[in-house]
């Protein structure tokens, strides 16, 4: 009886799990807003110059073509921020649009490293990009 | 892009491309603009220069040196196809690049250089000190290596009519992103 429960538990897990592969590659992923946010917070450089080296932009940031691939930086410290060959004023955005998919390397004072890097993936057109896009979605973390 | 020189990182900032309605830019946009920062360098026609001289104008704004053997051509020339399809508009355009060799790109060397590209292009120069400043106020950086070569911003700058920094487009742009560009600022003046 126990071994026909277990077979029964592992048959209906199968049948989710093929559930979820069938509709993560050929549902379409919706198209919602497509910038991406990044906010370097008020206090930035004063952390960084008490000796506080925690990261407060992600060294990675994923973007999507088609999907999210416009990044948006918004300087919210006291003091102007260099990202990449931009700097900029307190209270100041920087919005850029991409459109070829590649990985990005800046400079960027708001890092520890002094870098970040943008992951532009291209756009998810096939149901094995899409099931692998979903999938890294769901191992990402949110930004914010 | 994977860890390659800053030089080379550069070369696929050739993102951004022109998408959207034709009022929004291609370039990086700041959002306020701010003034654009001024300065008085010795300008290739042998005259001082700065960005008041050019109000009334889009200023195309390119940091580099007359060596380099990439980026700078690259851009040049790409500014220089973009001058030529904007017909009569160009006249209301003014590249100016600013060298970050003041070494060896003095008042003639720029000169010489620029004739090539495009005769209405005027290049930039003067003491290691002002030039430094003039980076730092635009977040550009600039490194020497050997055999004379530089690791510098391969940004442009541009900067609307009134004087407002408006957008930074990234290096491999092709001309048609600048046409566009510029006929909106040139048709905007300092707005969106």
């Amino acid at each position: 009886m126990r071994r026909v429960a277990s077979r029964i538990v592992l048959a209906l897990l199968g049948v989710v799990a093929c559930a979820f592969t069938a509709w993560a590659a050929l549902t379409p992923i919706p198209s919602g807003p497509r910038d991406q946010l990044f906010e370097i917070p008020k206090g930035t450089w004063a952390r960084r110059m008490s000796g506080d080296l925690v990261p407060i932009l992600p060294d990675r940031i994923h973007l999507t073509l088609g999907l999210c691939d416009v990044l948006v930086l918004r300087n919210l410290d006291d003091i102007p921020q260099i990202f990449g060959p931009t700097l900029m004023m307190p209270g100041q955005s920087f919005r850029l649009p991409f459109a070829v998919a590649s990985d990005y390397t800046f400079d960027c004072t708001a890092h520890p490293s002094g870098q970040m890097t943008i992951v532009v993936e291209p756009f998810p057109d096939t149901p094995w990009a899409r099931l692998v896009w979903r999938t890294r979605q769901l191992a990402r973390p949110t930004p914010g | 892009m994977r860890t390659l020189s800053p030089l080379l990182l550069c070369l696929v900032l050739a993102a951004p491309v022109a998408r959207g309605d034709d009022s929004t830019l291609t370039a990086g946009t700041f959002d306020p603009p701010r003034a654009a920062p001024d300065f008085t360098l010795r300008g290739s026609d042998g005259t001082d220069l700065s960005l008041a001289r050019y109000r009334g104008k889009v200023v195309v704004l390119f940091f580099g040196y007359t060596h380099c053997p990439a980026v700078c051509p690259t851009t040049l020339a790409t500014l220089a196809r973009a001058h030529k399809t904007l017909g009569d508009a160009a006249k209301d355009l003014q590249v100016v690049y600013v060298t970050v060799d003041p070494e060896h790109d003095d008042v003639a060397r720029l000169r010489e250089y620029l004739a090539n590209v495009n005769p209405t292009f005027r290049g930039a120069t003067g003491t290691p000190e002002q030039l430094e400043a003039v980076r730092r106020d635009y977040g550009v950086s600039s490194s020497k290596l050997e055999a004379g070569l530089f690791n510098h911003s391969s940004s442009t700058y541009l900067i609307d009519r009134t004087g407002l920094l408006r957008a930074l487009m990234p290096y491999g742009q092709p001309p048609e992103a600048y046409v566009h560009d510029v006929r909106i600022l040139l048709g905007a003046g300092s707005t969106s």
